[in-house]
């Protein structure tokens, strides 16, 4: 277990087993969000109240699960390389704020969208909505910290202090539908609990949740390739990948 | 783990936990602000401010909506099933109001105990249903409210204290 982490900290051998892994992730996402979203958006039924307005949940709810994840893997990842000094769980954290960012985006849009059918505005500063905005300013804050310091060291230590105590926001936003009154219902769908909605609805839901974490671990394995090879450029073993590639 | 190492560790999760408490303070200390909306209950316990602009929120009563047949006006009753307010409201309504609907109405409460609103969302649940799984229930002589989950009840019990 040990030597296998170990290895995990190693960028060559990292560069070599992600080869190997993210083929799988992209052909699982895509086939997974491709049958979630024609299943969802086609035959999924409509709902009793809101009609086929329902239908935004399919990207609502993954893009917001999304979201929320990849901030706390950023953290997790910003505590490894605090503590332990390994490096590439920084380039992890490094590439994956923007796409965090984006699928808080996402949510945001996909729910002022929802929120103009349903409850008649598409923004109210209730708990959830404004912890949500706050959570999309920490990852600007987080990808603007990583571009204002001259030297990397100094950004990274930065942006994983901001991610580590900026993952307070996260039981925030979950909880705030309970804690306090807000315009946003409570969660309709959970790790822990049956889902509030028959099968034939949620099932569709669950295969793009999935589809989009899929979608996560094959875009962060590329993009910290890229990172590996753009920060190790000098390595030995990348100059004869490059090599070899010539 | 090296001492040095778990130093850090240590200074990590304590500055975290420092931070958490503060942020936890905070929140607590402007629940009432952070509160999207006035429960009946609390405009009956005199908490909200008169001719100020403030929301409240609960479910329209059931069969104290009345429309005016000549102009956009309407009249309902928000309860909580404790206490009522009366609301007034001149304008559109969003397609998920109807009786029985959670509303947000955003207004000034009148010293005569109305609320004048300008604005009013609706509220759902978190509870989905496809229409013909609906209609089944209400032949039945259900209605869909009935088959919530707990979660669904939990809001008359937020945040007595503010």
């Amino acid at each position: 277990m040990w030597a296998f982490i170990h290895k995990l900290g190693s960028p060559k051998w990292f560069y070599g087993i992600s080869q190997r892994l993210q083929p799988w992730f992209w052909v699982v996402a895509l086939v997974l969000i491709a049958v979630g979203t024609v299943w969802g958006l086609a035959f999924a039924p409509a709902d009793y109240q809101q009609g086929n307005s329902f239908r935004i949940i399919y990207v609502h709810v993954p893009s917001a699960f999304l979201a929320q994840s990849i901030f706390v893997t950023m953290a997790v990842a910003g505590v490894i390389f605090m503590v332990w000094k390994i490096k590439i769980a920084d380039m992890a954290a490094a590439v994956m704020a923007p796409l965090g960012a984006a699928m808080t985006f996402i949510s945001l849009f996909s729910g002022a969208v929802w929120g103009v059918p349903t409850w008649g505005t598409w923004w109210m500063w209730d708990a959830r909505l404004t912890s949500m905005l706050i959570l999309l300013f920490l990852y600007l804050g987080v990808i603007a910290l990583r571009g204002a310091f001259a030297s990397r060291d100094s950004a990274s230590r930065a942006a994983s202090v901001l991610a580590m105590v900026g993952v307070i926001n996260i039981p925030i936003i979950k909880y705030s539908v309970d804690w306090w009154y807000t315009l946003h219902q409570p969660a309709s769908f959970t790790l822990t609990e049956r889902p509030a909605m028959p099968t034939e609805m949620w099932l569709p839901l669950l295969i793009m949740v999935v589809g989009f974490y899929c979608f996560f671990i094959a875009v962060t394995l590329l993009r910290t390739r890229t990172e590996i090879l753009r920060r190790e450029a000098n390595k030995r073993w990348v100059r004869e990948l490059a090599g070899e590639a010539n | 783990m090296t001492p040095k190492r778990k130093r850090k560790l240590t200074i990590i999760l304590g500055l975290v936990s420092l931070a958490a408490v503060a942020v936890g303070l905070t929140l607590y200390a402007l629940r009432a602000n952070i509160n999207l909306f006035f429960s009946p209950i609390q405009i009956a316990a005199g908490d909200a401010p008169f001719e100020r602009q403030i929301r409240a929120g609960g479910m329209v009563k059931e069969g104290t909506v009345s429309r005016n047949p000549d102009s956009l006006d309407v009249e309902f009753v928000v309860t909580d099933y404790v206490e009522d307010l009366e609301v007034r409201y001149s304008g559109i309504l969003p397609d998920l109001f109807r009786e029985g609907q959670g509303v947000v109405v955003v207004g000034e409460l009148q010293p005569s105990g109305e609320f004048r609103a300008d604005q009013v969302l609706a509220r759902h649940d978190e509870n989905y249903m496809p229409p013909e799984v609906a209609e089944a229930l209400e032949d039945a002589g259900y209605s869909p409210a009935d088959f919530k989950t707990e979660g669904s009840e939990s809001d008359s019990a937020k945040s007595e204290d503010s």
